[in-house]
């Protein structure tokens, strides 16, 4: 297997499984590599079992079978206090009997160093987060984003090679959020950590990684970049899961040089991408990004398959328009438009006729 | 914000300061809380707040001195209780006076107990004197029922020389004055017409003679709801008139006289004439020779104001002497002791319930909410079984006989021989109490310690503490509110606890409560037990000032 050999690997589950109740199994046989300074968001629904694989990789879970690895060293019969990562919780958990100094001294306190080199090291940490002037304050005291910068100070203090992060932004509001998902990002980058973020907001995901492990149903869906997760999906959880999405169903009529053609329950013939589907005869979920829709005639390529659609609503957002059209039975089938100059806005009622690139369409698994 | 500029205070838009249509908008919600509390606040009031009030008033209250010897305490104060004479003839005289009218409202038993707690012996004395003390001056009294054929046992003519005739002036200052003596000493009414009005003439002549039939006239009709002029007088009344004509000037006061009855009184006094003036000192002498003893004299002027010391220097082992405070006699001290072992015992059983509840507390709030409600009930049985049950049980599992030491001895751990002693002593009381007192330490704690994110823990791990370290330096500072409010409340209740002790104490393990209960019920002596409760809830409100001040009152959670 690939063991210690690996050098990139710093972060190893090999084939873990998780049960608590020894029936069901909560993750099911979890393989993944981290290289050191990577930013890895596990990102998924509520009970995929991301929390379970960040509680087994910090130690508070254990894993009911295979091997976690940090820095090639197999970590599954190490206590968390010596395993040495740092760790930011959702509700922050700042001791609130100590003072904003007292806990970031603390990690360094129980690691045996003096008193000057602690006052030092808390004073670097605060003035990282910009909370040089609150160490006498206590928890209580501070807003909720305060405390999120504090909460970071203290899982970095103590300089750990690895850093988890639980759904740390999930209490702050929207504006202080992107603030933060930012400067997080930006303080991970700059001190070459290695993060593993836990989160079920696909933005955050998206804005943060450099990889994004989808979860669900106790396994990882996928594993990509952004980018590639966001406009390539896997599958049709993925798919689902990431971003807004169309999605229309029907039977791979033809695959042939990377294409295929499906036919639709109403019996219109699309082009699409085959991604997880090889023959012919098969049910396919095909999907395309709102954005990706084009109704205007002049844009759209020669010989590709047109639909047939009616309005139904136009809302406007602002910055966008986002239009919901019924086309081939399907009602919910949204798109969405830059609100530019020459921009058509269009009315409730009115037939129109949309196509796409075969390429940003994706014939998934039903 | 832009009131910056402002100044002076903030207005309302109708022009009034905004704090006084604040403070009038929100008057009548607050009158209206108040009528939703006024039930219990007055139910409160009445039956917890006044008996306390009352309670703790008897602790200096000392009324019934002045009340049943009010002339005597009179006297006796320039009585020099450091000399080595005892008081003079006119105390041993007003004490006579005194001491009859007690003796006919049977009130003077009643100073005699109050009195002995003080010095004891002078319950007898006053019960034997109030017996004898019609014997007083019997030889003068008979002398002038003799005179004049027996017209002075005549108690209609007694009636008209008191009121001085039909048509005389009434001194009816001596009548109210009476009225308001004798209902203070007997706690009843004395108000009423009772068809006797003291003559004018005559209280100014022979006043202590007129007091007495005055005293006597009130009694008669009001307490024994009889005429007074169809009953003997008491002795009092010849009493006083013999010392009066033969006392210096007596002659002349008699002589003067001119009203009814002037021919009768004259001739007994002349019939007084062969017989010595009466010695009260002598007669009481005689009646008890404990009336010459310094000591009762010095502990009735000691105990003569209406408010005293007393009791509380009881409590902490000190006496009321003529120089004021002193230690009490070695063998007689008790009280400091008890407060001492009462509250070391206390702290104690404090310290076991902190010590048997924090664990105990920590699984609860740690369970899962299934297994910790069964853990609960558990807990919380034995405030469902009764305390009388749960003590006795214990005093079947610790005695010598009992289950422990049966195990013990069957074991071969202890020799049969030598069981060992574990009731009626300390350590009885403290197993028992603890036991008792633990589910109020446990809820506290356990209500906290449900508020403390486990997060905190991992946290802390996470950080790089060890599982004590985690525990010790995260988890216990929070938990500490938790184990205040519990060991508040076992303390306080340990420290009045008198059931338990009281079964299981024998005589080394009992609290200072046991003996207030034994004041109350069966020495009576409530001043002393009120005294004890004042001192026993100071130490309380002491401590918890002392811990408000220490730990902060703020910190403390009861959930």
């Amino acid at each position: 297997m690939a063991d210690a050999s690996n050098t990139d690997a710093f972060v190893e589950f090999e084939r873990v499984q998780k049960s608590y109740d020894g029936e069901t199994l909560v993750v099911k046989d979890l393989n993944l590599t981290m290289p050191k300074g990577e930013f890895l968001t596990m990102l998924g629904p509520s009970g995929s079992g991301k929390t379970t694989c960040l509680m087994m990789l910090a130690g508070f879970e254990t894993a009911t079978h295979g091997d976690i690895r940090l820095g090639g060293v197999s970590i599954n019969n190490i206590p968390p206090h010596k395993r040495g990562i740092g760790m930011v919780f959702q509700n922050y958990a700042l001791f609130p009997h100590m003072t904003i100094a007292e806990n970031l001294s603390f990690p360094l306190e129980v690691r045996g160093m003096g008193k000057s080199t602690r006052e030092e090291k808390v004073k670097r940490a605060l003035d990282m987060v910009e909370m040089g002037s609150f160490g006498g304050r206590r928890p209580a005291q501070l807003s909720g984003g305060q405390q999120q910068r504090v909460a970071l100070a203290r899982a970095l203090v103590f300089e750990p090679e690895l850093v988890l992060m639980d759904e740390p932004l999930g209490a702050l509001d929207k504006q202080l959020r992107e603030k933060m998902q930012f400067e997080i990002t930006h303080l991970a980058h700059q001190l070459g950590i290695t993060t593993v973020y836990v989160t079920h907001d696909q933005t955050e995901a998206l804005t943060m990684s450099d990889r994004v492990a989808v979860f669900d149903d106790g396994r990882i869906q996928q594993l990509a970049p952004p980018d590639q997760l966001y406009e390539e999906p896997a599958n049709s959880f993925v798919a689902q899961f990431i971003g807004e999405n169309n999605t229309l169903e029907g039977v791979i009529k033809e695959i042939s040089d990377g294409r295929a053609l499906v036919q639709l329950d109403g019996g219109e013939l699309i082009d699409a991408m085959p991604i997880n589907v090889s023959e012919v005869g098969q049910r396919t979920r095909v999907s395309i990004r709102p954005e990706r829709v084009e109704y205007n005639k002049d844009r759209l390529q020669e010989g590709v398959h047109t639909l047939k659609a009616e309005v139904l609503e136009f809302i406007y957002m602002g910055d966008i328009f986002r239009t919901r059209l019924k086309v081939a039975g399907n009602d919910e089938f949204i798109i969405k438009t830059r609100n530019a100059p020459d921009q058509v806005r269009l009315q409730p009622g009115q037939q129109i006729e949309i196509g796409w690139l075969p390429e940003d369409c994706r014939a998934l698994d039903a | 914000m832009s009131d910056t500029t402002q100044t002076g205070p903030v207005l309302a838009a109708d022009g009034t300061p905004l704090k006084r249509s604040l403070a009038r908008a929100l008057r009548m919600q607050k009158m209206r809380a108040l009528m939703l509390i006024a039930p219990l606040l007055v139910f409160i009031l009445l039956t917890f707040i006044l008996p306390i009030a009352d309670m703790l008033f008897r602790s200096v209250e000392n009324r019934i001195v002045s009340d049943t010897l009010s002339e005597t305490v009179v006297t006796l104060k320039d009585w020099d209780a450091l000399g080595d004479e005892a008081p003079g003839e006119a105390v041993y005289e007003s004490l006579y006076y005194d001491l009859f009218v007690a003796a006919e409202a049977k009130e003077h038993t009643k100073l005699g107990t109050r009195l002995n707690y003080e010095e004891t012996g002078i319950s007898s004395l006053f019960r034997g004197s109030g017996r004898k003390v019609d014997d007083v001056g019997e030889d003068h009294v008979k002398a002038i029922e003799r005179a004049n054929d027996g017209a002075l046992k005549d108690e209609a003519l007694w009636f008209e020389i008191m009121t001085g005739g039909s048509s005389a002036e009434g001194n009816t200052g001596l009548l109210d004055a009476q009225r308001a003596k004798l209902s203070q000493l007997t706690g009843d009414s004395f108000a009423g017409d009772i068809g006797f009005v003291p003559g004018a003439e005559i209280s100014a002549l022979f006043p202590r003679m007129a007091t007495a039939y005055t005293d006597f006239a009130l009694f008669t009709a009001i307490a024994e709801e009889d005429v007074v002029a169809e009953e003997d007088p008491w002795e009092t009344v010849f009493v006083a008139f013999a010392t009066a004509v033969q006392s210096a000037g007596g002659a002349e006061k008699l002589a003067s006289y001119t009203g009814p009855g002037a021919a009768e009184l004259t001739a007994a006094a002349e019939a007084l004439a062969e017989l010595e003036p009466i010695s009260f000192k002598a007669a009481f002498l005689d009646m008890d020779e404990d009336w010459g003893d310094l000591g009762n004299w010095r502990t009735i002027q000691t105990y003569s104001p209406n408010y005293t010391s007393g009791y509380f220097l009881n409590s902490i082992d000190m006496q009321k002497g003529p120089e004021g405070a002193e230690p009490r006699p070695e063998n007689q001290q008790i009280y400091i002791t008890l407060f001492q072992r009462t509250l070391v015992m206390s702290l104690v059983i404090t310290g076991s319930c902190i010590l048997l509840g924090y664990p105990v507390a920590w699984i609860l709030a740690n369970l899962p909410t299934r297994s910790a409600n069964i853990l609960m009930i558990l807990v919380l049985l034995p405030f469902w079984t009764s305390l009388l049950v749960r003590t006795s049980a214990w005093k079947v599992m610790l005695q010598q006989q009992g289950v422990i030491n049966d195990v013990l001895v069957w074991l071969g751990l202890v020799d049969d021989a030598a069981r060992l002693v574990m009731i009626n002593n300390q350590f009885g009381t403290i197993v028992a109490m603890t036991h008792i007192l633990l589910p109020f330490m446990i809820l506290p704690m356990y209500s906290v310690m449900q508020t403390i994110n486990p997060s905190y823990l991992r946290a802390a791990k996470s950080l790089g503490a060890t599982n004590w370290t985690a525990f010790w330096r995260v988890y216990f500072p929070q938990s500490v509110p938790g184990i205040g409010a519990g060991s508040i409340l076992v303390f306080i209740l340990a420290i009045g606890y008198y059931i338990t002790p009281e079964i299981v104490g024998g005589t080394k393990g009992v609290f200072i409560s046991n003996r207030i209960a034994y004041h109350i019920s069966s020495s009576l002596n409530w001043g002393l037990a009120a005294a004890l409760g004042s001192i026993l809830l100071a130490v309380v409100l002491l401590l918890y000032w002392a811990y408000d001040k220490i730990v902060g009152i703020d910190n403390v959670k009861l959930g």
